[in-house]
């Protein structure tokens, strides 16, 4: 699937502003961002439930969308799992999962057989007759995912699914959505506003906000080398602060001075000294700092046990405005109010002025 | 806390016996009343009554009859209703509020006024036929005179309460059903036909108990279609024979009303066995379905809905107006022959039709200003109240309504036959009984909007006034009267509507000086005077759909759901 320069309007706002990606053949793409971000209306647009603005999508090799010019969802070859499963009441689950196929007017023996398999598939084998009132709240899942995978579309659509799962059904969830991927091969888009179900799940993960694409890259790249001060706050709290650089870039790194402290910094290719660069820093970029080791003074502001480690938050006497976390195994020399002295590890240079990074 | 909590707890139990109070006089009395009277006349066990109403051909003539109109109604209701509400909620066919309004209006325009329409529409008579020259010959009957025609008007008549009712179902639809549907490659009609109607099938059951239930109460159109051909219905028979026996066959008309009472109670019932049997119900917030787009078919769609419009309201209306403007029975509406006297008539010279006007519009008023102050008190007990006996109190408030008209006017005539005891007055032959009947048979018809906009506010803006230190009465006068009041005023008005052109109850319990206008519509037509009936009923339908556009003016203020004919 192809998305080139999607725009959509409702009235004055723009709920998307020139989204282009492209999802390969078999790709697992993740669309992460916070709600309100537009994830939702790309997902609808690409199903066909939304008309597009400006620009046009693309689903094996045929424009399935442009202004003015639609293909109905019906005639997409595209499966979607809802958040609330959206699995018709009044049929049994056999008969939910058989409903694409009667309509494509597969035969009764063919039907039978393709149900069965696809029950088989999510495990779910023998359950055909059950209403889909009776099924817990993960074999519904499951119930949605078999419904979608029977009419083998071109493409699927994951709408937040584990959204209204518990944490530990989410787990399993997760693990059965990969082996899925895995078996099937099917091209995958997965809307989720959950970053731990992104990382664990897609090849690449789209970031957005505020309807546009701050960067579409593999998970370990956007986690590592986020290409904009969004990405770099919204995944894991990541740490945004202001550096000097010292060097231009060789092999990948330079050298920088934050908060006081030298330090090397890893960066993209061609990163030169300039004014107001930040660096990205990590939990786990930051440590106290040993005896006559270069670090800076500050005062702990707050320490969150969370079992076996505490989250502790820090205030820099040069900068009391910044916060800087990090992650303090077990046991705890820190209390809040205490004076302490970190240190920072490494970081990531974020390039200049990007707003848009397609680093994959 | 020590001293005002038994105060707290005095205003609620005063609250809670004013309730139960209205409840047990407008509802369960009456009930309670016809009851004695069909097993225990005069207070000993007998069933005389019901022997001799088993064994007259004429009632179980009569009672064919009002399954047969009553079935037929309400198939016609649902082919029509159904089909208008899948074509409004379903599609991208635009002026849907006009579209509703109109469709609606039939609904809010009194049956008898309906049925005079038609009959001025099609009969030998007819000044519209008689404009293209296509009238049958004066003295051949007028082909609504039969069973037919009674079906026709009253599916035309309640296909506006299906509409209302599958609409509103349609919007509890979750997109997501229709939408994983599509995504399987269903087309536009596969969806309607396997998922969307399936879906609907519920709510379309339930429509169809509502109904039948009010089909087989009408009196208005088989009063005015059944009568002239002989083709009796349970409430005309009562009619019939109370008017020619006056109160000693009060016995007998009893156990006649109590026969439609329980096939109103089978209706009801089969829909709530067929409900629970197939609970489709969907639980989840979600927004309803896109519209189709219907392409190059929405002008063609668009004009033929305003063809239905035209067929089922503009022509009658027209039919009515041409009759009202003619000098006499069977004259050409040309230019010379087109007047204004039959309505100077009735406004101005008929003595009756000028009492009705005033009793009409003062029982109303009083029915609306008691309903709409009874209304807030009896919804915050329902709509907020936690004991289980509440759900009991809320089935014997529709009761009266639910029941057809004629039921309860029976009853109204047993309770008030004899003067009331200790006091010694006497509400029988008064314009005081139709006004305890109207109280009894609209209180719902507020209560049921407010019980819906109590459902709509966050309980918590109360809570917080009480933890403020407000007592309850203090707390419904400042907090809560305010916040239901829009609800409660237009369901108010709804009343008022509906009681202004009422007929059915009045018609069995008028008497002379207290006329009410459905009376005299019926007595002009009865008395072959169509010019003078049609008049007043143009008047009515008037004032009705000036309301309807006039209440509209406020429709922004209210809460969703309150005013049917608003989208």
């Amino acid at each position: 699937m192809t998305i080139r320069g999607l725009t959509k309007t409702f009235g004055a706002v723009d709920a998307l502003k020139d989204v282009s990606l492209e999802v390969k053949p078999g790709e697992f793409l993740a669309v992460l961002g916070p709600s309100g971000c537009g994830k939702t209306t790309l997902l609808r647009m690409i199903a066909g439930f939304e008309t597009v603005s400006f620009g046009e999508i693309e689903i094996e090799g045929e424009v399935v969308s442009r202004p003015g010019y639609e293909v109905p969802p019906n005639r997409r070859r595209i499966g979607i799992v809802f958040q609330n499963y959206a699995l018709w009441p009044h049929m049994s689950v056999a008969e939910n999962i058989g409903y694409s196929l009667k309509v494509a007017k597969i035969a009764a023996g063919e039907r039978k057989r393709r149900i069965e398999e696809a029950l088989s598939v999510v495990s779910l084998s023998g359950m055909g007759d059950r209403s889909p009132g009776s099924l817990s709240g993960g074999q519904r899942q499951r119930v949605a995912l078999a419904r979608c995978l029977v009419a083998e579309p071109a493409l699927v659509l994951f709408d937040e699914p584990l959204a209204n799962l518990d944490v530990h059904l989410r787990a399993s969830m997760e693990d059965e959505f990969a082996a899925f991927h895995k078996r099937t091969g099917t091209t995958v888009v997965y809307i989720t506003h959950d970053q731990a179900e992104a990382m664990a799940l897609a090849d690449r993960i789209a970031v957005m906000d505020h309807g546009r694409i701050m960067q579409l890259a593999a998970p370990q790249t956007i986690y590592h080398e986020p290409a904009n001060e969004m990405v770099a706050r919204f995944i894991s709290h990541g740490m945004v602060i202001p550096v000097t650089m010292r060097t231009s870039e060789r092999n990948g790194t330079c050298e920088a001075d934050i908060l006081g402290q030298p330090i090397t910094l890893r960066c993209s290719t061609g990163e030169a000294p300039r004014s107001g660069a930040v660096v990205c820093c990590r939990a786990e970029d930051v440590r106290p700092a040993k005896d006559n080791e270069p670090g800076f003074d500050g005062t702990i502001k707050r320490v969150v046990y969370q079992g076996g480690v505490a989250r502790i938050d820090f205030a820099p006497a040069a900068a009391p405005d910044l916060n800087i976390h990090f992650v303090q195994p077990d046991p705890q020399p820190f209390a809040a109010g205490d004076s302490a002295r970190l240190c920072f590890t490494g970081g990531w240079l974020i390039p200049e002025n990007t707003q848009t990074g397609n680093s994959a | 806390m020590g001293v005002s909590a038994p105060e707290g707890q005095g205003q609620r139990m005063a609250l809670t016996a004013m309730v139960v109070a209205v409840i047990v006089v407008f509802s369960l009395m009456p009930m309670l009343r016809l009851l004695q009277e069909i097993v225990l006349p005069g207070g000993h066990f007998s069933l005389a009554a019901v022997g001799k109403g088993l064994g007259d051909p004429v009632v179980w003539r009569a009672t064919m009859n009002s399954l047969v109109v009553g079935l037929g109604g309400t198939a016609l209701a649902l082919v029509l209703g159904v089909l208008v509400a899948f074509i409004v909620g379903l599609t991208d066919i635009r002026m849907t509020q006009a579209l509703v309004l109109c469709f609606v209006t039939p609904l809010m325009i009194a049956p008898q006024v309906t049925a005079l329409a038609w009959l001025q529409l099609f009969g030998p008579s007819s000044a519209l036929l008689h404009l293209f020259g296509i009238a049958p010959p004066l003295g051949t009957p007028n082909p609504l005179y039969s069973a037919g025609g009674i079906m026709a008007l009253l599916g035309i008549q309640y296909s506006p309460l299906v509409f209302l009712v599958v609409r509103a179902g349609m919007r509890r639809l979750p997109r997501e059903l229709v939408e994983a549907a599509k995504a399987s490659g269903a087309g536009p009609f596969r969806v309607a036909g396997t998922i969307i109607l399936p879906l609907m099938t519920p709510v379309i059951v339930g429509a169809a108990a509502l109904t039948f239930v009010s089909c087989v109460g009408n009196f208005g159109i088989p009063a005015f279609l059944g009568i002239p051909a002989n083709y009796l219905v349970l409430p005309t028979l009562i009619f019939q024979r109370l008017a020619g026996g006056g109160p000693a066959v009060l016995s007998d008309v009893a156990f006649l009303s109590v026969i439609i009472g329980v096939i109103a109670m089978a209706g009801i019932f089969l829909q709530d066995f067929y409900s629970r049997r197939r609970d489709f119900r969907i639980t989840t917030a979600s927004l309803p379905p896109e519209p189709y787009a219907l392409g190059r078919w929405r002008l063609p769609l668009e004009l033929s809905m305003i063809a239905l419009i035209a067929v089922i309201l503009v022509l009658p209306i027209c039919g009515l107006l041409m009759t009202s403007l003619v000098r006499g029975y069977g004259v050409m509406l040309t230019t010379d022959t087109i007047t204004l006297d039959n309505y100077r008539f009735i406004l101005f010279e008929h003595a009756a039709s000028r009492r009705a006007f005033l009793n009409s519009f003062s029982l109303s008023i009083a029915v609306a200003i008691f309903a709409v102050f009874v209304a807030v008190p009896v919804g915050y007990v329902i709509a907020w109240g936690k004991a289980r006996w509440i759900k009991w109190l809320s089935v014997s408030v529709e009761l009266p309504y639910a029941l057809p008209g004629v039921v309860l006017a029976i009853a109204s005539l047993l309770l008030f036959l004899k003067p009331l005891p200790v006091l010694g007055v006497q509400l029988y032959n008064t314009v005081w009984i139709i006004l305890f009947a109207y109280l009894a048979r609209f209180l719902v018809l507020s209560v049921r909007p407010t019980v819906n906009a109590y459902a709509q506010i966050d309980r918590s803006l109360e809570e917080a006034a009480e933890v403020a230190g407000a007592r309850l009465f203090t707390r419904l006068r400042t907090i809560v009267f305010p916040l239901v009041a829009p609800a409660a005023i237009a369901g108010g008005i709804l009343v008022f509507m509906t009681a202004l052109s009422e007929l059915t109850v009045s018609a069995l319990l008028w008497s002379s000086g207290a006329e009410t206008l459905g009376v005299v519509i019926f007595s002009f037509e009865q008395g072959g005077d169509s010019k003078y009936a049609s008049a007043l009923s143009a008047v009515v339908v008037a004032i009705t759909f000036l309301m309807m556009l006039g209440v509209n003016l406020f429709a922004r203020k209210l809460p969703s759901g309150v005013l049917p004919w608003r989208d």
